[in-house]
C-alpha cells in the first residue's frame, strides 16, 4: 500500500496541477469579463463570453466550418486509407513491415515540413504551376494555394496514417475464412467485400474517421498556412481572439464550446476502442 | 439442378491432383472418388495434405496439376462461388455482424432465391439442426455447439450434393462430440448429400464415415470401410495412426514371421514381403505356461487402470515394449514387476508390407 | 484477380500521395535556384545558408533539449500512471485518474495550449513561479502531453504481460522490488523506449501548444519554421527538410539493421 502511494501520489499531483487546474482556470476565465488590464480580464460570474459566442454568427460559422472541414478531411482520409490498409494487410510479413515503415516515416519527418512541401508544390511559383506552364497546359499560374482544396489536401496528407492504422489492424485481424465462407456460399469478390469485409471492419473505419475528425476539428496551422483567408475555422478564430484581440474570456469560452462539441465523438471513439 | 441420381454413382473424381507449396509437396498425384450420398472421411495428421485436398475441392486452392471432375465436368477453373459444393469451416466462419437467420440466408440471397421461397427453407434448415427460435441471435451470443449448428444449417440450406466439413467436431467439448457425431450422421442420411469430412481424430473418422482414406505425405496410404482399415491396416503407418496397435519389426520366415525385438515367432498367413506385424492390445491374453509360436514372455513394467480394462506395458524378452489390454472379467491384473506369458491367435496377426 | 490489382494500384497511389511532396522537398534542397522547387543546377548553398542561420540553429538546439527533457519526464510520469492503471485494480479515483491522464490525447491542441497558458499565468500571479514563460513552460506542457501517450503504451504492454511472471519471481524468493527490476522492467522496456521516442517526436513536432505557452526567449524549431512559412517559402526550408528526412531515415535504417543483427544472434 505504501508502494502504491509512492507511485500514484506524484502522478496525481502532476495531473491535478497540469490537467485539472488548467481546465478549472479555463472555465473561470470563460466566465470572467474582458478588461483592458494585464492580464486582460476581471474574475466574475459573467456569461458575457458565452453570450458573445451565441450572438455573433461569426463564431457559430467558425464552429460549423471546422466541423465540415474535419468531416471532409476524415472522409478523404478513409477513402485513401482503405485500399492502403488492405494492401498492407495482404502483403507478406516482411514486405508488410516495410510498407508500415513507409507509412509511418512521414510522421517522423515533421508536420510543418510536410506543410512546407505542399506550399512549395501548390503556390503560384510552385512546382505544379511550373510544370503546367512548362508543358504549355496553362499560361498563367493557377491559384492553387490558399484555397479550401489546398487546405483539405494538406490536412488529409497530415492525418492519413491515423486512418490507415486502425483499418490495417482490423483487416489483419479479420478472419480470412469469412471471405472464403462468403465465396463458398456464392458471393463473388465484390459482393463478398461489400457484404462481409466492409461491415465487419466498419467499427475500425469509424474509429479511423474519429481519430482524424477529433484533432482536425481544432486544427489551426494548416488553415492558417494553406487555407483561404475567409476559412475562419474555430481553431484559427480562437487563436486570433487570444493573440490579436486579447479577448481571453471569448477565447476560453470558444475552447470550452469546442470541447463540448467534441465530447460526443470522443465518447464514441472511446466506446469503439473499448470493444473486445 | 440435380440430374438423375443413381444411388451409388461417382459424384466427384480427383485425378492425379498435385499441389506444391514452395519446396513441399502437399498432394502427390492423388486419385480419389467420392460416391453420391456417402459419408467420407479424410484422415491424417498435420501435413498429410488432407486440408489442402478439401480446399482444392471447395475451390480456395488451385492444384498445380490434375483434374477435378464433378459429374464428369472439370471444375478446377470454376471459382468457389460458382461451385455447387458447400463447406463447413473449422472455425465455423460465421459472419459476426449478421444474425443467425441472416447467416443462413446469405447463400440464398446470393443465388437470388425469392424471399417467399427462402423463408421456409431457412426455417427448415434451422429446424433440422434444432435451432428454431435462435433466428435473431448474433454469433457471439451462441455456445460452441450452437455455432457449429448454424454453420451446418448455413451450408445445408444450399442443398449441396457435396458438403465439405473441416474438422467438424474439432472445436467442441468432449461431451458434445459424441452426440454431435450422431446428429451429423442423421443429417447426412436425411439430406442424402455426400459428406466429405477432414479429421485428424481416428475415432471420429471410424465412428462417422462409410469410407475412410488415411492420408500420409500427400498420398492415400489406405482407403476402405472403417472396420476393414481398423482390422487390416496395410502399413506400419496406418497401424500406428489408427490407434494403439503394437507394431513389431522382423522378417518373414518359413514358419511365419520372426521378430527379434519381440523374441517371438508369429504364425499365420504371412506373405513373403512382410516387414512387420500389427497386433492389437485387446487381442493379447495372459496364458500361463503357453509355449511355441504366437506366444511371448515378458515383465510387467507398468499398469494403468482404464475402467473396462487395465493397460499393461510388458517388456518382452527381445526388448520391445508391448501394450496389452487386460479385461476386468479375466480377473485381477498381474503385479508390476511380475513375469507373464502372453499368447494370441494366428488370425489376429496382421502382416504389414510397408 | 482484378481486385488484387486494383488494391495494389490504389495502395501505390496512396503511398505516392504520401511521399511525393516529401521527396520533392528533399530533392530541390540541392537546387541552386533562389525560388524553392525550381531547378537551378546542383548546389549545396542552401545547406550552408541553413548552417549559418543562427536563428534556426538556436531554435533547433532548444527544441532538442526541450524534447529530451520532456520525453524523459513523460516516461517517468506516464510509466507510473500506466503501471497504476494496469496493476492497481480499482483504486480510489481511478476513473478520474484515467480521464486526466488521457485528456491530452483527445483535447484539441488549441484547447490544451490555451488552458496551460492560462494556468502558467495564474500560477505566476499567485506564487511567482514560473517567472515568465519560455523553455521551462514548454517542457512542462510537452511532458504532460507525452505522459498521456506513454501511459497508454505502458498500460497496454503491462496488460498483455502475464501477471504470474511477477508472482513466479516472488515465489522464487524475489522481493516485489527485485521482481520488478529483474522481470517486469525488462519486459516493459521496449514500451518505455517506444513511449520516450513518441513523446520526443511529439515535442519536436509541436507548434500550437508551444506557441501558446512559450515566451519571447523560447522559440522552438517548429515555431521558427512556422514563422518562416508564414513569411513565404525559402529554399532553406528545403534544406532543413532534407536534413531531417535523411537524418531520421538513416537513424531508422540503422536501428532496423541493429535489431536484425541482435535478432539473428
Amino acid at each position: 500500500m505504501k508502494g502504491r502511494l509512492a507511485v500514484l501520489l506524484p502522478v496525481w499531483a502532476w495531473l491535478l496541477v497540469f490537467v485539472a487546474a488548467p481546465a478549472a482556470i479555463l472555465l473561470a476565465i470563460a466566465l470572467a469579463e474582458a478588461d483592458s488590464g494585464v492580464p486582460p480580464f476581471r474574475l466574475a460570474w459573467s456569461l458575457t463570453g458565452f453570450a458573445t459566442l451565441a450572438e455573433d454568427r461569426y463564431y457559430l460559422d467558425a464552429v460549423l466550418t471546422a466541423l465540415r472541414i474535419a468531416a471532409m478531411t476524415a472522409t478523404g482520409c478513409l477513402l485513401i486509407a482503405y485500399p492502403m490498409a488492405m494492401g498492407i494487410a495482404r502483403a507478406a510479413p516482411g514486405r508488410r513491415m516495410l510498407l508500415l515503415a513507409l507509412l509511418m516515416l512521414p510522421f517522423w519527418t515533421g508536420f510543418l515540413l510536410r506543410v512546407g512541401a505542399w506550399i512549395g508544390l501548390l503556390r503560384d511559383q510552385g512546382w505544379i504551376n511550373g510544370m503546367l506552364m512548362a508543358l504549355g497546359i496553362t499560361e498563367a499560374p493557377l491559384p492553387l494555394l490558399y484555397s479550401e482544396g489546398a487546405m483539405l489536401v494538406g490536412m488529409v496528407h497530415s492525418y492519413l496514417p491515423f486512418a490507415v492504422l486502425p483499418l490495417f489492424a482490423a483487416l489483419l485481424r479479420l478472419d480470412p475464412t469469412l471471405g472464403e465462407a462468403a465465396a463458398d456460399l456464392g458471393a463473388g469478390p465484390a459482393t463478398a467485400f461489400v457484404t462481409v469485409t466492409l461491415p465487419v471492419t466498419a467499427p475500425a473505419a469509424a474509429a479511423g474517421f474519429l481519430l482524424v475528425f477529433i484533432p482536425a476539428a481544432g486544427e489551426f496551422v494548416i488553415p492558417e498556412l494553406m487555407g483561404p483567408p475567409e476559412a475562419q475555422l474555430v481553431g484559427r478564430v480562437l487563436w486570433q481572439e487570444f493573440f490579436q484581440n486579447h479577448d481571453w474570456p471569448v477565447a476560453a469560452a470558444l475552447a470550452l464550446a469546442l470541447l463540448l462539441l467534441l465530447l460526443v465523438p470522443i465518447r464514441l471513439f472511446q466506446r469503439l476502442e473499448a470493444r473486445p | 439442378m440435380a440430374g438423375p441420381n443413381p444411388a451409388s454413382g461417382p459424384l466427384l473424381r480427383a485425378e492425379a491432383i498435385t499441389k506444391r507449396f514452395g519446396a513441399t509437396l502437399a498432394l502427390d498425384a492423388l486419385d480419389l472418388t467420392i460416391i453420391e450420398g456417402e459419408f467420407f472421411a479424410l484422415l491424417g495428421g498435420s501435413g498429410s495434405g488432407k486440408s489442402t485436398l478439401l480446399r482444392i475441392i471447395a475451390g480456395f486452392d488451385t492444384p498445380d496439376d490434375g483434374r477435378l471432375l464433378l459429374d464428369g465436368a472439370d471444375i478446377v477453373a470454376t471459382p468457389p462461388w460458382a461451385r455447387p459444393i458447400n463447406m463447413m469451416f473449422q472455425s465455423y466462419a460465421l459472419f459476426p455482424h449478421m444474425s443467425v437467420a441472416d447467416n443462413v440466408a446469405y447463400g440464398l440471397r446470393r443465388a437470388g432465391t425469392p424471399r417467399a421461397e427462402a423463408a421456409p427453407r431457412i426455417a427448415a434448415a434451422l429446424a433440422m439442426v434444432g435451432l428454431t427460435g435462435f433466428e435473431r441471435r448474433r454469433p457471439h451470443e451462441l455456445s460452441g455447439g450452437q455455432k457449429q449448428r448454424v454453420a451446418l444449417a448455413r451450408s445445408l440450406v444450399m442443398r449441396p450434393r457435396l458438403l465439405l466439413l473441416d474438422e467438424p467436431l474439432g472445436a467442441l467439448d468432449a461431451g458434445l462430440r459424441e452426440r454431435t457425431g450422431f446428429e451429423l450422421r442423421a443429417l447426412q442420411r436425411e439430406t442424402g448429400a455426400a459428406f466429405v469430412m477432414v479429421t485428424h481424430d481416428q475415432e471420429e473418422a471410424l465412428a462417422l464415415a462409410d469410407r475412410v482414406a488415411v492420408l500420409e505425405g500427400g498420398r492415400i496410404a489406405q482407403l476402405g470401410p472403417p472396420r476393414a482399415i481398423y482390422e487390416r491396416p496395410a502399413s506400419r503407418f496406418v497401424a500406428r495412426f489408427l490407434g494403439a496397435a503394437n507394431v513389431l519389426e522382423g522378417r518373414a520366415v518359413a514358419a511365419g514371421f520372426d521378430s527379434t525385438e519381440a523374441g517371438a515367432t508369429f504364425a499365420g498367413v504371412i506373405p513373403a514381403d512382410t516387414v512387420a506385424v500389427a497386433l492389437r492390445p485387446e487381442r493379447i491374453r495372459l496364458a500361463a505356461n503357453a509355449t511355441g509360436p504366437n506366444t511371448a514372455r515378458g515383465v510387467v513394467e507398468d499398469a494403468a487402470f482404464r475402467g473396462d480394462d487395465t493397460l499393461l506395458l510388458v517388456r518382452l524378452a527381445g526388448g520391445a515394449l508391448l501394450r496389452v489390454a487386460h479385461a476386468e472379467e479375466d480377473g485381477a491384473p498381474p503385479e508390476r514387476g511380475g513375469g507373464v506369458t502372453l499368447a494370441w491367435d494366428a488370425a489376429d496377426v496382421v502382416p504389414l508390407a510397408s | 484477380m482484378t481486385r488484387g490489382r486494383f488494391v495494389t494500384l490504389a495502395m501505390a497511389a496512396g503511398f505516392a500521395f504520401l511521399w511525393l511532396p516529401i521527396l520533392l522537398l528533399v530533392g530541390y534542397a540541392f537546387s541552386a535556384d533562389r525560388i524553392p522547387f525550381q531547378w537551378g543546377g546542383f548546389s549545396l548553398r542552401w545547406f550552408a545558408a541553413l548552417a549559418a542561420d543562427d536563428r534556426v540553429i538556436e531554435a533547433a538546439s532548444l527544441s532538442l533539449r526541450i524534447a529530451t527533457g520532456a520525453a524523459s519526464l513523460a516516461v517517468l510520469l506516464g510509466g507510473a500512471a500506466g503501471w497504476g492503471l494496469a496493476r492497481y485494480g480499482r483504486f480510489r479515483g481511478r476513473a478520474l485518474f484515467g480521464a486526466l491522464i488521457g485528456a491530452p490525447l483527445v483535447l484539441p491542441e488549441v484547447v490544451t495550449g490555451l488552458s496551460l497558458l492560462l494556468l502558467f499565468v495564474a500560477l505566476e500571479s499567485v506564487t511567482g513561479w514560473p517567472a515568465g514563460r519560455g523553455a521551462l513552460t514548454v517542457l512542462l506542457a510537452h511532458a504532460t502531453l507525452g505522459a498521456a501517450f506513454v501511459a497508454v503504451v505502458v498500460q497496454a504492454r503491462l496488460t498483455e504481460t502475464d501477471r504470474s511472471l511477477e508472482e513466479a519471481a516472488m515465489d522464487l524468493g524475489a522481493t516485489p522490488f527485485i521482481a520488478f527490476r529483474t522481470i517486469t522492467l525488462p519486459l516493459i522496456a521496449p514500451a518505455l523506449a517506444a513511449g520516450w521516442l513518441l513523446a520526443f517526436t511529439l515535442s519536436l513536432d509541436d507548434v500550437v501548444i508551444a506557441s501558446f505557452v512559450s515566451g519571447p526567449a523560447g522559440t522552438t524549431l517548429p515555431m521558427a519554421l512556422f514563422a518562416m512559412l508564414r513569411l513565404g517559402l525559402t529554399p532553406e526550408v528545403n534544406a532543413l527538410g532534407a536534413v531531417v528526412v535523411i537524418g531520421v531515415g538513416s537513424v531508422l535504417i540503422l536501428a532496423a539493421l541493429l535489431l536484425r543483427r541482435s535478432d539473428s544472434r
